[in-house]
């Protein structure tokens, strides 16, 4: 549990090479300059395992409470959905060919991931909100994992958008959306929106810890969530949109997971979109959460 | 026995010193107030100290363990306060003191016996099951507190505690943190305000742009700045040029600015009518004078001859 710092005299450098030759694994460099070393003398106690479940434990619970606390959250988790349903709906049916489906079966699946998409930004506001209160300063004090915290803002994502998730299902059912999959397929369903949500939660969490001020997360969850959920497959087919964005829009992980999503939920060919939507998100969580905790460790240490 | 030790310790932002090589010790159960201008170095040295920043050179030692060596034991050993109540707006008074009790690892049954004490002891008992946002500052403040000792912390680092707060709830924040100091907890205070130093610490340490200026118990700086400030409006600034003339010529150290003369005197009534026969003997015209407390400015003077510098953080 004790270790000892020493300080080396300047003129004593010693140089990160000797160190690793040495294979010396109790000594650590403490300064960019070589001039401080660690010698442990007993190990260092371990972060134990159970101590980090009981942290990201008592920060998820922390933040799923602020979904019933604050009204701005409950108001945007119920209207949102519906509005963008009943909007999308009443203003696009009439005017947009979408094939053999019909429209409101079509746009579903796009609402529900575009909600999904949305819904993953509160961690980027949750976790620049939390910076700029002092309130990441103050868990940095505590003898606790800190990135706990953002583990607990991502894991309420989820729960946010699975209560989204069924408010939309409800008002699309009201409508008359009347789905033909099976309890297979909804698993699937949930399954692939879970790792999805999961993923864009991460990669807000950059843009949170990226972000100076709360204003500014906004506008960057927008320049990012926005091209990617309206250049997809999400309320007109792919097709009708021209050369270089069809491209795009055909290949990227919205697109995948929106094209996933319909199928299951109409019955058709899923083809490689449920693998691509794995993919997709498996590749931005294994991009995301070690930048996430990279920036969340540097933040303010200089 | 000394809780916090501080030897040589450095802190660059860039090539500017934040820090310039800082020594402090505070033995256990004393507060040893950190005063100081904007900029001077005293947040950046709470920060090394509960691990938040890593310092650039020289130590500092939290309760036996370094700070960069063993972050995870100092954390163990210390509350902190900083400038803003860092709490959780959404949270009421009472989940918010929950959740860092189980943040410290405390057992339950010891979380749930000691939120209601602090609630009483803090005077939040009413306001326990209420959203922290609908808080004044004051309330947040104290609750701030609360939250920073549940774990009945041995060493406590609180950032300009009464910043912002009102004369009432700066005088409630006195009465808990002296409270703190009875129950044998290492305190180190950061403060912009000497009369909050003087009343508070066992022990004052004045820091400007990152060096320890001047150290001692409040008596001994009250002493060489002077108890009290003897504050003279002369008529015009011909009186004043002869004012500081005389003054000069019997040797009293004052500070002069166009016709207003600022004298540091023990506050006693033979020193002040000293200061006055003497302008009354040279017919110097006086407008007005007052006696006042020495304030930051003045320390900051006697220690470095000019007015403290504005910096923006």
């Amino acid at each position: 549990m004790m270790s000892l710092c020493i300080t080396l005299d300047t003129k004593q450098k010693i140089s990160k090479t000797n160190l690793h030759q040495d294979n010396t694994k109790p000594i650590r460099i403490m300064s960019n300059d070589f001039t401080r070393i660690e010698v442990c003398i007993k190990p260092k106690e371990p972060h134990l395992f159970t101590d980090l479940l009981t942290d990201i434990w008592v920060l998820t619970r922390r933040s799923l409470l602020h979904i019933i606390k604050n009204i701005d959250q409950i108001l945007g988790l119920t209207i949102q959905p519906i509005m963008f349903m009943l909007l999308f709906y009443f203003v696009f049916s009439g005017a947009i060919e979408v094939g053999d489906v019909d429209y409101l079966s079509f746009l579903l699946p796009g609402i529900l991931v575009q909600s999904l998409a949305f819904g993953s930004l509160y961690t980027s506001l949750s976790v620049a909100t939390d910076l700029q209160r002092g309130i990441t300063d103050r868990l940095k004090s505590l003898p606790i994992n800190s990135t706990a915290s953002i583990t607990g803002h991502v894991l309420a994502d989820l729960v946010r958008n699975l209560i989204q998730g069924i408010i939309l299902l409800f008002t699309s059912f009201f409508l008359g959306f009347n789905p033909s999959a099976g309890v297979k397929e909804w698993l699937i369903i949930i399954a692939l929106s879970a790792v999805f949500t999961f993923a864009i939660s991460w990669l807000s969490a950059i843009m949170g810890l990226a972000a100076k001020t709360i204003e500014s997360v906004n506008w960057l969850g927008f320049i990012v969530i926005f091209p990617l959920t309206f250049a997809s497959a999400a309320f007109v087919p792919t097709e009708t949109m021209p050369f270089g964005l069809r491209q795009f829009a055909q290949n990227q992980p919205v697109t995948h997971i929106i094209e996933a999503i319909r199928a299951l939920l109409l019955g058709m060919e899923t083809g490689n979109h449920i693998k691509m939507s794995l993919i997709w998100s498996l590749i931005i969580i294994a991009i995301s959460v070690p930048i996430t905790t990279i920036l969340f460790k540097q933040h303010g240490r200089n | 026995m000394s809780i916090i030790n501080i030897e040589n310790l450095k802190k660059f932002f860039g090539k500017l010193p934040v820090l310039d090589g800082i020594n402090l010790s505070v033995p256990q159960g004393t507060m040893l107030a950190l005063l100081g201008p904007n900029g001077a170095g005293k947040t950046t040295t709470i920060k090394i100290l509960s691990t938040l920043l890593k310092p650039d050179g020289g130590r500092a030692i939290v309760n036996g363990y370094d700070v960069t060596c063993d972050p995870r034991g100092v954390r163990r050993s210390i509350g902190l306060t900083g400038q803003y109540a860092a709490i959780d707006e959404f949270l009421t008074g009472k989940e918010n003191l929950e959740l860092f009790g189980m943040l410290y690892h405390m057992h339950k049954k010891d979380i749930k016996r000691r939120i209601p004490e602090l609630l009483e002891r803090f005077e939040l008992t009413n306001a326990a099951s209420r959203a922290v946002r609908t808080y004044s500052g004051g309330m947040r403040r104290k609750l701030d507190l609360a939250a920073c000792i549940i774990a009945s912390p041995p060493v406590v680092f609180l950032d300009e505690p009464t910043t912002g707060l009102d004369p009432r709830s700066r005088l409630a924040t006195w009465e808990i943190i002296r409270e703190m100091m009875r129950s044998q907890t290492t305190i180190l205070l950061t403060t912009q305000q000497l009369e909050e130093a003087d009343q508070l610490a066992n022990n004052i340490a004045f820091i400007n742009e990152g060096k320890i200026i001047a150290e001692g118990t409040s008596d001994d700086l009250k002493l060489r700045v002077g108890g009290r400030r003897l504050e003279i409006l002369l008529k015009d600034n011909k009186n004043a040029v002869t004012a500081s003339q005389i003054l000069e010529i019997n040797n009293i150290k004052f500070n002069i600015e166009n016709r207003a003369v600022n004298i540091p005197t023990n506050g006693n009534i033979s020193s002040l009518t000293n200061i006055l026969a003497l302008m009354e003997k040279n017919s110097i015209q006086i407008d007005t004078f007052s006696l006042r407390k020495p304030t930051l400015d003045d320390v900051f003077m006697y220690y470095t001859g000019h007015k403290t510098k504005d910096f923006k953080n």
